[in-house]
């Protein structure tokens, strides 16, 4: 019988710091905790580790964003990827195989060489390639200039790849578990103790606990759950929906996005093709598919690739998005409430940042002490109006 | 998920011909300081169930309209103009039309 990868326990009266949410980020904190010896964790999950965002993502990593901030930050998430297989002794079947932003329009492309010219300022890998260069990676490319929307140029970032996202949950969890953290799942966070401007604990379904540290990991259900304390966020949750198709013989390489199309495409290692597209447009909390998604995607998938005319869709699912006004995230204490704080806002741009996020949030919380990394990602820049406007993130340029 | 959304010019339309304006939140008076005016402009009940929000008909009528929706199914929705809204939203600090 195979081993259970974490241990279950009763939950305890007190711990020093509960984190809400077992997805990629609250696991990876959790893991990261750990290895700076804070070993008094709980992480409580509603309902499975990984059954939100760290599941239903198109598991691309990438770290060619636009501002300073986001490349340091994705581009730091991305080498701890790098590493993380040998780290938690788990193949996560990484594949570093480049990744291609389309540009459709002068203006598209000229901010893709904006891009490309801030990555290289900063180390990050990262440069533009002709349609004609592009044919050579992508044989299968329609690079016509009669297509609605011709390609005229690629952002290239040969770090880019795909992982297996699953496993990066799991492996975060063993690893947290290993490192003596308790993952509770089946565990739902009903209220959130506030008392004098301090908190207390949460109320779960399985009893009350007490912490001197809570912190909300829960991405597209942050404002429900931070309500529950009283904070308000400026989160809007909308669906984005994805799919794969049958498998297929090897043919697609690389990663190839097209923010003008609103397309993400990837092959796994098995043979399907994966495939993501933008947000919905209005907020919505289900998880459901939708026709529309499908003829419209189809029709862009087709204008890029021909060849896929044929080719059988298999799942199709979609997973909720916390987009912030500015597509950066929140990873902050809340100064109203102290031992308060919110990991969240991951919008489109949340599964690559899972190892920077775990890591930094576990910093700020051992430590008491938010890190330089991720000081621009404050709670209050909405206040202050010191936005981070993060422009590369998927689905939101054209 | 799709729907139908009952203009309240046109009638029941797909989703589609809309777009979406944002949460309906209650705007600051001009003399009102900067914190409530960041707070209106950024933050967001974003509730999971029923709430009110914009909707506007750009592929129709071009009206701008109100609606309360359950962000769950798409379920449960009237939608009306903003006139009326003293009348269908019941808040105590919902100003007169």
């Amino acid at each position: 019988m195979a081993k259970q990868m974490w241990r279950t326990y009763d939950l305890k009266k007190t711990y020093d710091i509960v984190i809400i949410g077992g997805g990629a980020h609250g696991l990876a904190t959790a893991y990261y905790l750990a290895k700076m010896g804070v070993k008094n964790v709980a992480v409580l999950e509603a309902r499975y580790p990984g059954y939100g965002g760290s599941g239903r993502n198109t598991a691309i990593l990438r770290s060619n964003y636009r501002t300073e901030e986001g490349i340091k930050f994705y581009d730091q998430s991305l080498g701890l990827y790098e590493n993380l297989s040998t780290e938690l002794n788990y193949n996560l079947m990484f594949s570093q195989q480049g990744h291609f932003t389309l540009g459709h329009t002068e203006s598209s492309t000229s901010g893709l060489v904006t891009r490309a010219e801030n990555n290289k300022a900063l180390g990050v890998n990262s440069f533009m390639l002709t349609p004609q260069e592009i044919k050579k990676k992508l044989p299968e490319i329609n690079i016509s200039s009669h297509a609605r929307y011709p390609i005229l140029g690629a952002l290239y970032h040969p770090p880019g790849g795909i992982i297996r996202h699953d496993a990066v949950v799991w492996a975060y969890g063993r690893g947290a578990d290993k490192g003596g953290v308790e993952i509770h799942n089946l565990t739902e966070v009903q209220d959130i103790l506030v008392k004098n401007g301090k908190v207390e604990g949460v109320k779960t379904n399985r009893g009350t606990i007490y912490a001197k540290k809570v912190i909300s990991v829960v991405a597209g259900w942050s404002s429900e759950v931070c309500r529950l304390a009283g904070v308000k966020l400026p989160f809007v949750t909308h669906p984005l929906q994805a799919l794969v198709t049958e498998s297929y013989k090897p043919w697609l390489h690389h990663v190839v996005v097209s923010s003008t199309l609103h397309i993400y495409l990837s092959q796994t290692d098995r043979g399907e093709l994966v495939c993501g597209d933008g947000i919905d447009g209005y907020p919505h909390y289900g998880m459901r598919s939708t026709l529309g998604f499908m003829e419209a995607f189809s029709a862009h998938v087709l204008e890029l690739f021909p060849i896929l005319h044929n080719v059988k869709v298999q799942r199709q699912w979609a997973g909720l998005c916390d987009m912030t006004p500015d597509y950066s995230p929140i990873i902050s204490p809340i100064d109203e409430i102290e031992g308060f704080y919110v990991n969240g806002g991951w919008g489109t741009y949340g599964f690559k940042a899972s190892p920077a996020s775990g890591f930094n949030t576990a910093k700020m919380l051992a430590e008491g002490k938010v890190p330089d990394m991720i000081k621009p990602f404050s709670y209050n820049r909405f206040g202050e109006n010191r936005l981070v406007g993060e422009k590369a993130a998927a689905s939101v340029s054209s | 998920m799709s729907f139908m959304l009952r203009c309240p010019n046109c009638g029941d339309r797909h989703v589609a011909e809309f777009s979406f304006r944002g949460e309906y939140l209650q705007r600051p008076q001009q003399e009102d300081e900067f914190a409530s005016w960041a707070d209106y402009v950024y933050m967001k009940e974003n509730v999971q169930g029923k709430h009110f929000e914009w909707w506007y008909h750009g592929s129709g009528c071009q009206r701008w309209f109100l609606a309360e929706r359950d962000t769950t199914d798409n379920t449960t929705q009237t939608t009306f103009w903003f006139d009326d809204r003293p009348r269908l939203i019941n808040r105590e600090s919902e100003p007169d039309a």
